[in-house]
């Protein structure tokens, strides 16, 4: 490799670079022109960045925004003109400008392109385009047509200016954030004053069974706000469709009211279904206690002694409490008999079908019938007591062991005993020690 | 423990000088007796003990009803047990498993605790697939999780036959 | 009568009457301390006791990872009498170790290790070694959770041992971690080559003691002692402890079963408050109080060379006591009984604390 730069000795060959040199320069030169053009200018961000406080957050929260990664910038939703250093050419009404949009312009404003779904296509075409139409029909859409600008439009949730998508953990509405976002206004008392409705939904809600799966276990299936209320059309379920929203997981439970005639019930009373006894935002692990007649019985809220109801939600109760004390039971003396070093895996496995069955009776509750019940919990009744009597038969064993090692132990001190009297005799004898007969 | 006198040896070995008849004394044939006594219980004492060192040791070599530990793999049942499109859970270890005879006729085994909540899963022949009754949970038929809550699929098992016995053995 | 026919017909045979004749003109000599002479056949009797159980446990057990504790587990609940087997194997091994202890620490004690019975000595050091590597490798057979981290750590132990440690850490492992390959090697080591080489020892060990007789301590040297006939005597005596250890051994099986605990996972973090045996409970106690650095050196490192140190002393014992010089006496009598009681005091601080 030749590392001088002694010029070509070959005249043809200089003028080869020649030819190659000129070539290149204007080439690279317009390059460096498109790649500079490219980078368009944004005299929005050059003033604003430059600014201070909360007119300079926007392009401050611009850098994570999931528009700005797509090619989108300030003019994309305020118009104006980006080229001009004019502040008023800049931002000029009369050319189209929006300055900061009323609550009322919003949902128009972001409908713009996302309700366009020919538009959206060229994104990410999975994306809904309905979200303008759905947010009309909502509480917070209907009170906004009437004039209230203090409920929540497409900022409130999403943010105006560093929007990131949903799936992203630092977006408002991940899932993990959801029930905070909401609660952000829902939560304020003084927000909310004129309202007349609840606000201590989130407060519930931080406590409820729901809210431990998705905080705790991070387990992302479980339900937010929005998962029964909806995001865009935000309102709360009619009262006789509850049981259609639980249902949607607690299948199993939903179909069995629905095919009772406590649904209809509910519905004249104008009770609001699975949320009449199971509340709707502290939803709590239920309880067995919330079956049957005692006081925290969620049966008497209606039902009086002497009623039917009342009978059946006794018999209900007794049953599951039945099952429950039967695999208490096994529970323990197996428990017993391995302590005491008994190996009881197979009866512990088979008393897994048992705690099945109390989970099924639980579920059967819903049909608010004790026969229904008994079909399963009499058999269920007797797989635990099959476990049960394996763990008997357990400590059985060990309690033969212990007699047969007693029975032993006789035989072996007695043994030992006669050999001792062996050797006196033997040395009685004159077998003496210190000779040899 | 003293020795004898002279006088006793002598008369063991059967002799007695010094006695009337040269027989040994009385004392002498009760002692003899009293030995002979304590070789006998002496005898069925280590008989005894011999037995049931013994027997234990015996029973211990016979080969027991359940022939083997297999934990790794186990009989889930008869091939004519089990009818076309359906399920039924069987124990595989210490945990539950569900062995499936798809309407084809191909079995398969899967662990049957829900991803979820560990609750027991369930065939549904209706829709071909596996339930999970608590939350609403489905797999399909290769375990994979398809809908509800569940966030994994279910471990698969490998199913063989031999004969008429199902096998099924960890993967 | 027929027994004498047989005897006769055997004698010519196998030359039995020579055997019998030394076995017959056996004497153990009688005085304060003949008690301890017990202790070696209980060792010995305890090890017949494991070889019995081994074996029989050998027909059900299957030494792989995915095998052995479910193997174990079998022999527990579904062969006859597993239970007995198994625990009385567990225990028995316990106690053989302790029986060995103390048989150690009277030969220790009354000098028996004195000329002629050096190499007796050397060879007992050396049953020591084995019986403790018997332990060792039993304790992972049954692939739970706590054997497989007390392996861990005790292995991790040895590698920290310059120079040789990592290939001896590898050797015993039989790879960078503890594995089905380690439970395979150890299994190799327990049921074949270390019985091979205790045979050997213990062969050794007998015959030097049957040549040299039972030693006396050294103020009775000399003088004219009592004599106990082997056999019947002592043997019968030996016996009534033998019978006695197999009732101890039952009732130990019956009321306090050897536990199973849970499988092994090689994945799951360290259960709380592991330790190891009993045996080498006061070792690990030492370990844990040394500080992490003395000087410059590694703490653990200057511990196990310690120990090291501490056991090839007590192999050369014999050539480095002079019963002779009375002070020199004096010195290893106090050297052993601190030695006891730092053993003693560990171990309960070890259970203790």
């Amino acid at each position: 490799m030749k590392l001088t730069n002694d010029p070509p000795a070959n005249p043809r060959s200089r003028s080869r670079s020649y030819a190659l040199v000129s070539v290149l320069i204007p080439l690279i030169a317009l390059l460096l022109f498109v790649t500079a053009s490219a980078q368009k200018k944004n005299s929005c961000v050059e003033c604003h960045s430059t600014m201070d406080g909360a007119l300079s957050e926007p392009v401050r929260l611009s850098r994570g925004d999931v528009h700005d990664a797509r090619g989108l910038s300030c003019v994309d939703c305020h118009r104006g003109d980006a080229t001009k250093d004019d502040m008023a050419a800049a931002m000029d009404r009369r050319k189209g400008f929006i300055g900061k949009p009323r609550p009322a312009e919003i949902p128009a404003l972001c409908g713009r392109c996302h309700s366009n779904a020919g538009f959206m296509k060229t994104f990410n075409p999975g994306l809904r385009v309905d979200q303008e139409r759905e947010y009309a029909t909502s509480v917070h859409g209907t009170l906004l047509k009437g004039g209230d600008s203090k409920v929540a439009t497409c900022i409130s949730c999403h943010g105006n200016h560093g929007v990131r998508a949903i799936n992203d953990p630092l977006s408002k509405v991940y899932a993990l954030n959801v029930a905070e976002t909401c609660g952000s206004c829902h939560g304020n008392a003084d927000y909310m004053r004129s309202y007349n409705i609840p606000n201590n939904q989130f407060e519930k809600y931080k406590t409820s069974v729901h809210a431990k799966a998705l905080y705790e276990k991070q387990d992302l299936s479980a339900p937010t706000c929005n998962d029964c209320h909806g995001n865009h059309g935000a309102a709360p379920p009619g009262l006789s469709s509850v049981a259609n929203v639980c249902g949607q997981c607690h299948v199993r439970q939903a179909t069995l009211f629905q095919s009772n005639p406590h649904k209809t019930v509910f519905g004249l009373m104008r009770a609001g279904e699975c949320v009449q006894c199971h509340s709707n935002h502290g939803i709590v692990p239920p309880s067995d206690e919330m079956l049957g007649v005692g006081e925290k019985s969620a049966c008497t809220q209606c039902h009086g002694k002497g009623d039917s109801g009342y009978a059946a939600a006794e018999r209900m109760r007794d049953k599951i409490d039945q099952m429950s004390a039967s695999i208490i039971r096994a529970t323990e003396i197996l428990n017993r008999a391995e302590r005491a070093g008994m190996e009881v895996s197979k009866p512990r496995f088979e008393l897994n079908e048992a705690k099945d069955v109390l989970t099924q009776g639980r579920v059967l509750v819903h049909t608010f019938s004790p026969d229904e019940l008994e079909k399963i919990v009499a058999p269920g009744l007797e797989v635990a007591n099959k476990s049960y009597s394996a763990g008997g038969a357990a400590l059985a064993e060990l309690s033969f062991r212990r007699k047969g090692l007693a029975g032993s132990l006789v035989f072996i001190l007695f043994l030992a005993g006669l050999i001792y009297l062996k050797v006196r005799e033997l040395e009685r004898r004159g077998v003496d020690p210190r000779t040899q007969q | 423990m003293k020795s004898e006198s002279n006088h006793e040896a002598d008369a063991r070995a059967g002799e007695c000088a010094n006695c009337p008849n040269n027989k040994p004394p009385q004392a002498e044939y009760e002692t003899q007796g009293r030995r002979k006594f304590l070789n006998y219980l002496l005898g069925t004492g280590f008989g005894a003990t011999a037995i049931a060192i013994f027997y234990p040791i015996l029973k211990f070599i016979t080969p027991p009803r359940v022939i083997e530990a297999a934990q790794n793999s186990v009989s889930a049942g008869k091939v004519s047990e089990l009818a076309l499109n359906s399920g039924k859970i069987f124990k595989f270890g210490n945990k539950p498993g569900i062995l499936i005879r798809s309407a084809t006729g191909e079995l398969k085994a899967f662990s049957a605790v829900c991803t979820h909540l560990d609750c027991i899963v369930q065939y549904q022949p209706e829709k071909k697939q596996i339930w999970c009754a608590c939350h609403n949970g489905q797999y399909n038929l290769s375990g994979q999780n398809v809908g509800g809550p569940p966030p994994r699929p279910l471990e698969e098992y490998v199913v063989n036959t031999r004969g008429e016995e199902i096998v099924v053995s960890k993967a | 009568m027929k027994t004498e026919n047989i005897t006769l017909w055997l004698d010519d045979r196998l030359g039995l009457s020579a055997i019998a004749h030394l076995a017959r003109k056996k004497e153990i000599p009688i005085h304060r301390h003949s008690i301890w002479y017990y202790f070696g056949g209980m060792t010995l009797f305890l090890f017949s006791v494991q070889v019995g159980t081994g074996i029989l446990l050998l027909l059900y057990y299957r030494p792989s990872a995915e095998t052995a504790f479910e193997s174990v587990q079998f022999i527990v609940t579904e062969v006859q009498f597993g239970w007995l087997i198994r625990s009385v194997h567990s225990w028995s091994a316990n106690l053989m170790i302790a029986t060995l202890f103390i048989h150690m620490f009277s030969v220790y004690f009354m000098r028996s290790y004195r000329r002629p019975r050096e190499v007796t000595w050397l060879s007992g050091v050396l049953l020591l070694l084995l019986a403790v590597g018997f332990g060792f490798s039993g304790y992972l057979l049954p692939w739970n959770k706590l054997a497989f981290f007390a392996t861990k750590v005790g292995t991790e132990i040895a590698g920290v041992v310059p120079v040789v440690g990592r290939p001896m850490l590898r050797f015993l492992r039989g790879g960078e971690d503890v594995t089905g390959a380690t439970l395979t090697r150890f299994f190799g080591f327990h049921v074949a080559v270390l019985p091979a080489i205790t045979t050997l020892i213990i062969g050794i060990h007998l015959a030097l003691v049957q040549k040299h007789g039972m030693s006396v301590p050294a103020s009775l040297e000399g003088k004219d002692l009592k004599k106990m006939k082997f056999i019947p005597g002592f043997f019968l005596r030996d016996l009534i402890g033998w019978v006695l250890a197999i009732g101890v051994l039952a009732a130990l099986a019956a009321i306090f079963p050897w536990e199973l605990g849970e499988k092994a996972d090689a994945f799951a973090s360290a259960p709380t408050g592991i330790r190891p045996e009993w045996y080498f409970l006061f070792m690990f106690q030492t370990l844990k109080l040394i500080p992490a650095k003395v000087l410059s050196f590694d703490g653990e490192v200057l511990g196990i060379l310690a120990f090291t140190v501490g056991g090839l002393l007590l192999f050369i014992v014999p050539f480095l006591d002079d019963p002779a010089k009375p002070r020199r006496r004096t010195l290893f009598t106090v050297i052993g009984v601190i030695v006891v009681l730092y053993i003693v005091v560990l171990t309960i601080v070890g259970y203790v604390g």
